[in-house]
């Protein structure tokens, strides 16, 4: 578990917006290595590795992580000195003004500046909430010459945020995907899994759940698995009798359904069942909430059983994430349970007599 | 018509992911009449029928009529022991209050909407709730992740016919019939009973990608024109299957459009042609995959569709199945 934590400051404070994965890539690669039977870069960027199974299982089994965080892009630069951006992933506008950033692969410290009171539009009052087309990134540029220099169209920028960790949580950006790739690559450092496991971590999950669809595709798996940072609205309500997506210290958040597919009933309650039995505490992320790259995964050629398991975040799609270490650690070891025992008969629907 | 058949599968508990009870009813009905039988990862019961005439190698025909239907999953169970739930696959809040919904162990419950302040808005989906009789969240036998499907008993009335699931169970009759009645087929015929298709299509998607089909034809129902003040559609309950030209999510091959007009001609049966303005059918899906299959699809007119009310029309089932098995047994041009 402590060497979770550790995996994940790294990754946690790697950049690495949809698209522009390399430096987490780069990462997972150098922690991942020496452990596996194998690494490969794919056609679109997913860093896929294997590692031969026991010989007890033939089955092949994919688990799955996201590199990419939500982040920002420069799309254009003011005769000022700032840069014009988007979006890339969903990010709410009004989080925005005022946070600091990194622009581009050498970390360039950046303000996100609301623009002049005297450039808005009169109409716009001062307690509306801004468009990102009202914002722009200041790199302390002097002029548009500069700008371009330092940060050319199409250059990414994260948020500004170094990890840190208290008695009982982690804080830090990227949870979301970067808890799930510090658990693959746990996973991966494990002993011999009984089928040949394919640890993928993946590309463009938060733009379409574009690298996981191919990746299985390649891969033909027999079932898959996806670690994820999800969405923990645990906060406080005006109305208490609600129940929230996820909640912190609850355990991992096991998916039964979300925008993007259904998990087999079968693979599920082998989830809920070594959960039990290993006396692991999990919970149910709210059914209809998000879409994971299960999505992408399960529809991939003939069709491959895949689950969704994740550790609860609070804040996800924002410059600070929090999670529980109790959770990070449940989640390591429900996963890995429940890898170790899985087998065909939980994968395949049977047809009974 | 097999009315025994068509309330056992039209009552059948499926909703899109827990297709179980349906697969194992059409396999014991489709055994004895396939040639193989087979179960692709996600669900979708696959009866395969080799061809008995022709020469050279069979063009490879697959069908596909959806198992799943429409449902609710429980997202939280109030103090008072009432359900919150979200949809699987397309939920309208409006079509759904006071009727009823099942769960796999025979539970009803009643769906009903929260009183609201605001009486002329549209409720949602979140203003529902489900009551199933319990008193409290500690008694409430449900938990998060629950499956229900609607509650519509079948009846009979004149040639129509109401029940909750018509969407596509009705595609399933049709396919189990076909099968049962087909002598010498002139294709090798895969009769895929899908997943899925309510949420994502994935079970016919992937079916698609086993199967590799030279040609694929959904069976599903339609809306039709024919209610007050309907959107202007020219489909008609009872005036025969429709040959769909495009919908939300495909334009048929017009080749595969031809084959089920020439198939409707020499069955002698009236058909009606189909634009659908909102929804598709697993053939969006199966048209894409590997390098493209020509697809197409034909339609069950259907009224009321995705509420615990589906109606559709005895002949237009039947008149279905003799078109089907016509272009089933005529040899490709």
């Amino acid at each position: 578990m402590n060497d979770t934590i550790t995996y994940l400051e790294t990754l946690s404070n790697a950049h690495g917006v949809s698209g522009a994965e390399t430096q987490v890539r780069r990462v997972i690669r150098s922690l991942v290595q020496e452990h596996v039977d194998g690494v490969e870069v794919d056609a679109v960027g997913n860093l896929i590795t294997w590692k031969s199974g026991t010989g007890s299982s033939r089955l092949r089994v994919l688990v799955a992580a996201h590199m990419d965080e939500v982040g920002f892009m420069v799309v254009g630069h003011t005769n000022d000195g700032a840069l014009r951006f988007e979006t890339v992933g969903g990010i709410p506008a009004r989080i925005l003004p005022g946070l600091t950033v990194l622009v581009g692969p050498d970390a360039l410290p950046g303000v996100i500046g609301i623009r002049a009171i005297h450039r808005l539009k009169e109409r716009k009052s001062t307690n509306q909430v801004p468009q990102v087309s009202d914002l722009a990134i200041d790199v302390g540029a002097r002029d548009r010459e500069e700008a371009q220099r330092l940060a050319p169209v199409g250059t990414t920028a994260v948020f500004a945020t170094r990890f840190r960790q208290t008695d009982a949580s982690c804080i830090g950006k990227a949870f979301d995907d970067r808890a799930g790739c510090a658990t693959l690559v746990s996973l991966l450092r494990a002993p011999r899994f009984p089928f040949d496991l394919f640890g993928v971590f993946t590309v463009q999950e938060e733009v379409g759940l574009r690298g996981a669809q191919v990746a299985s595709y390649r891969i033909k798996p027999d079932a898959g698995v996806t670690l994820e940072g999800t969405l923990a609205d645990d906060l406080p309500k005006e109305d208490s009798d609600v129940s929230p997506t996820t909640a912190l210290g609850q355990g991992p958040a096991i998916t039964v359904m979300d925008r993007s597919y259904i998990t087999p009933p079968r693979l599920l309650q082998h989830f809920t069942q070594v959960a039990e039995r290993e006396g692991l505490p999990y919970q149910f992320k709210q059914p209809g909430i998000g879409g994971t790259d299960s999505g992408g995964i399960h529809r991939a050629g003939k069709g491959v059983p895949t689950i969704t398991v994740a550790v609860p975040c609070r804040y996800i799609h924002s410059p600070a994430s929090i999670l529980r270490k109790h959770d990070l650690n449940a989640w390591g070891q429900l996963v890995d349970a429940a890898l170790r025992s899985l087998t065909p008969d939980v994968l395949t629907p049977q047809l009974s007599e | 018509m097999d009315l025994k058949l068509l309330e056992q599968i039209t009552q059948a508990f499926g909703p899109s992911g827990y297709e179980q009870e349906v697969r194992d009813l059409i396999y014991q009905e489709v055994k004895s009449y396939a040639d193989e039988i087979q179960v692709n990862p996600l669900g979708t019961l696959v009866a395969y029928r080799a061809a008995k005439q022709g020469q050279g190698q069979p063009q490879r025909l697959m069908l596909a009529a959806h198992m799943d239907e429409i449902g609710l999953m429980v997202t939280h169970v109030e103090e008072k022991g009432f359900l919150r739930f979200t949809s699987v696959g397309g939920v309208r809040p409006l079509n759904r209050i006071g009727g009823r919904a099942r769960f796999q162990d025979g539970t009803v419950g009643v769906v009903y909407v929260e009183r609201r302040e605001d009486t002329r808005s549209t409720p949602e989906l979140r203003h529902l709730y489900l009551d199933v009789g319990a008193e409290s969240r500690e008694t409430c036998p449900f938990k998060v992740g629950d499956v229900a499907s609607f509650f519509g008993p079948l009846v009979k009335q004149g040639s129509r016919l109401i029940s909750k699931a018509m969407d596509d169970r009705i595609g399933c009759y049709i396919l189990m019939e076909v099968l049962r009645r087909l002598e010498a087929p002139a294709y090798d015929v895969f009769f895929a009973f899908t997943t899925q298709e309510e949420i994502t299509l994935s079970g016919a998607r992937t079916t698609g990608y086993q199967v590799e089909p030279d040609i694929a034809i959904a069976i599903d129902v339609t809306a039709t024109g024919d209610t007050p003040k309907a959107l202007p559609m020219e489909v008609v309950l009872g005036k025969g299957p429709a040959i769909k030209v495009k919908d939300s999510g495909m334009i048929a091959h017009p080749r595969v459009r031809q084959m089920l007009v020439e198939a409707a001609v020499r069955s002698q049966v009236p058909y009606q042609m189909e634009v659908l303005v909102g929804g598709t059918t697993d053939a969006a899906a199966i048209q894409l995959v590997r390098s493209g299959v020509p697809s197409g699809a034909l339609s069950v007119p259907c009224r009321y569709v995705h509420s615990p009310s589906e109606m559709v029309d005895a002949s237009d089932v039947e008149h279905a199945i003799e078109m089907l098995t016509t272009l089933l047994t005529t040899p490709p041009q």
